[in-house]
């Protein structure tokens, strides 16, 4: 009987996701059409380019430099055993350039701007002001999320490219002047066993794809948040949860897709 | 009610997952006039505002604007027709980042491309005639309830809109400001030849200033009519509404299907304790 009650369970489930999925991916597309709409506004887009970008550099900084250091470490260890300590410059960047530096840089995005975009579209809504904009005849779409979702994907890759380089000078700092590894070796190995197509551009299109996820669940959760303060804290929690499971199921298709 | 209408409302049906919130409602409201929507809590009147403003479409009915029917009109064209609509929210609906100026200026930043000396005139003018000149400069949370729904009516009037509508305008402020409030909205329609539509519980106030009114309950219109005209009606609802009355057709007791004796009773089942 449990088994027979699991099916319609399920269905009920899918019927419920599925249109749900389908307003959320309309959404989407309205809202990146959006730059079109006379009501799109430039210097909206620069004001939150900065907000998430130059606001969110510290932290990807110190994270990104910590993660190299630690690879540095950790790498080292591996390495030592096989007398192989002169490939830690590629295993640093390749780790960083193909997975590291994309996915922390989208977790960590979705955990300060994410939230933070979805506790504004969601406090907008509760206090009505989406609605007053409507009524004043301005698209909240154009005006208030398109903004958003354009910063959102093109901060995340450059954030990534950052964290990278941040990245892989920690990885030097502690590899080369504190484990002994030659220098010259470090770089050359990486220059030689890194391509710019298959590593470097990889990585930025995988921070391209989660820049786009990210800010897009961000603003969607704020957009359709119940309007009290309960929701706002509702959406601001399931926007950051549900970002980073996605990223980390999305990495694991674009890692298998791009694999080569 | 014999002047050219600038809203009818025709058998206007709205439901809201299984309940219906308007159930088939008749409206016509004339050019120029006050008008009052009144009736319970949660009875639907905010939904007629929604309606009437496009943000909301009826399941069916008829809903003309200026003798337009909603209903016809591209999402663009009612954004066009928005355009002549001003609103005042319940609480405001201030943009928190924006100054009390910024706040009235944005519908005339976002459709016109004004020099700043003009716009800037246009936005004090509002202000002044909302007599709050002095507070151009500052933010939302600096201002009290009553300046803050008035610098909200200041931007709901600041593109001389043809049609406004009043959502609870004197929810929560002291007798001054609901006083300041309804002497606004009776000097600004007929200053600028609007016409205002007022959902408000506040039954003394709103019949100061209305010309006209109608209760609604259950999804209808139950009485309409000039504030003597509602105060003498016949509809025990309306009495009940009007006169602020605990118990009538709307009952005081919320219905439950458990007996009194039996709730008090302290062995009841898990699954009827609260």
């Amino acid at each position: 009987m449990a088994f027979l009650d699991f099916i319609p369970q399920m269905g009920r489930r899918t019927l419920q996701t599925v249109p749900g999925l389908g307003a959320a991916s309309r959404f989407l597309l309205s809202s990146l059409l959006s730059i079109f709409n006379r009501h799109f506004s430039v210097q909206q887009l620069f004001r939150q380019i900065y907000g998430f970008g130059v606001r969110s550099l510290i932290l990807m900084v110190v994270a990104a430099f910590f993660t190299g250091m630690v690879l540095g470490f950790q790498g080292y260890y591996a390495l030592v055993r096989f007398g192989a300590t002169s490939a830690l410059g590629t295993l640093v960047a390749l780790s960083l350039l193909r997975e590291l530096g994309p996915v922390l840089t989208a977790l960590l995005f979705a955990g300060r701007a994410g939230s933070a975009l979805t506790a504004e579209i969601s406090s907008m809504k509760a206090t009505e002001q989406l609605s007053a904009m409507e009524m004043m005849a301005v698209n909240p779409l154009a005006w208030v999320v398109a903004p958003r979702l354009w910063a959102g994907i093109i901060a995340v890759p450059i954030l990534c490219a950052i964290f990278d380089l941040v990245g892989i000078f920690g990885g030097y700092l502690i590899s080369v002047p504190v484990l002994g590894v030659d220098g010259g070796t470090f770089w050359a190995q990486m220059q030689s066993n890194v391509t710019f197509s298959g590593d470097i551009l990889t990585g930025l299109f995988k921070a391209l794809c989660f820049g786009v996820v990210v800010t897009w669940i961000a603003a969607w959760k704020g957009y359709t948040a119940r309007p009290t303060a309960e929701g706002v804290g509702n959406a601001t929690t399931l926007s950051v949860v549900t970002a980073s499971l996605t990223v980390l199921g999305l990495d694991f298709i674009l890692t298998a897709l791009l694999f080569s | 009610m014999a002047a050219e209408a600038l809203v009818e409302l025709e058998n206007v049906v709205f439901t809201r997952g299984p309940h219906p919130v308007l159930a088939g409602v008749n409206m016509r409201i004339p050019r120029g006039a006050i008008v009052a929507l009144m009736g319970a809590s949660g009875g639907g009147k905010t939904t007629m505002l929604n309606l009437m403003a496009g943000t909301l479409r009826p399941q069916s009915g008829q809903i003309r604007i200026a003798g337009q029917d909603l209903q016809t009109l591209s999402e663009e064209a009612i954004y066009g027709l928005r355009r002549q609509m001003g609103m005042l929210f319940q609480h405001s609906a201030l943009f928190s980042d924006l100054s009390a100026f910024e706040n009235v200026a944005f519908p005339l930043r976002r459709h016109f491309r004004l020099p700043e000396s003009v716009l800037r005139k246009l936005v004090m003018m509002k202000l002044e005639a909302v007599g709050l000149r002095g507070a151009a400069g500052l933010f939302p949370a600096e201002l009290s309830g009553g300046m803050g729904r008035r610098i909200a009516l200041a931007r709901a009037v600041v593109m001389d809109p043809m049609l406004i509508f009043y959502d609870e305008p004197f929810t929560g402020l002291d007798p001054i400001s609901v006083g300041i409030i309804a002497a606004l909205i009776k000097r600004l329609n007929a200053a600028l030849g609007a016409t205002s539509v007022l959902v408000s519980h506040d039954v003394e106030e709103t019949f100061s200033i209305a010309d006209y009114g109608f209760i609604l309950a259950g999804g209808k219109i139950i009485a309409e009519g000039s504030p003597d005209v509602l105060r003498n009606s016949d509809s025990a609802l309306a009495r009940q509404f009007l006169g602020g009355q605990p118990d009538g057709p709307v009952p005081f007791h919320y219905p439950t299907q458990q007996d009194y004796a039996a709730a008090l009773r302290d062995n009841c089942s898990p699954g009827e304790r609260f």
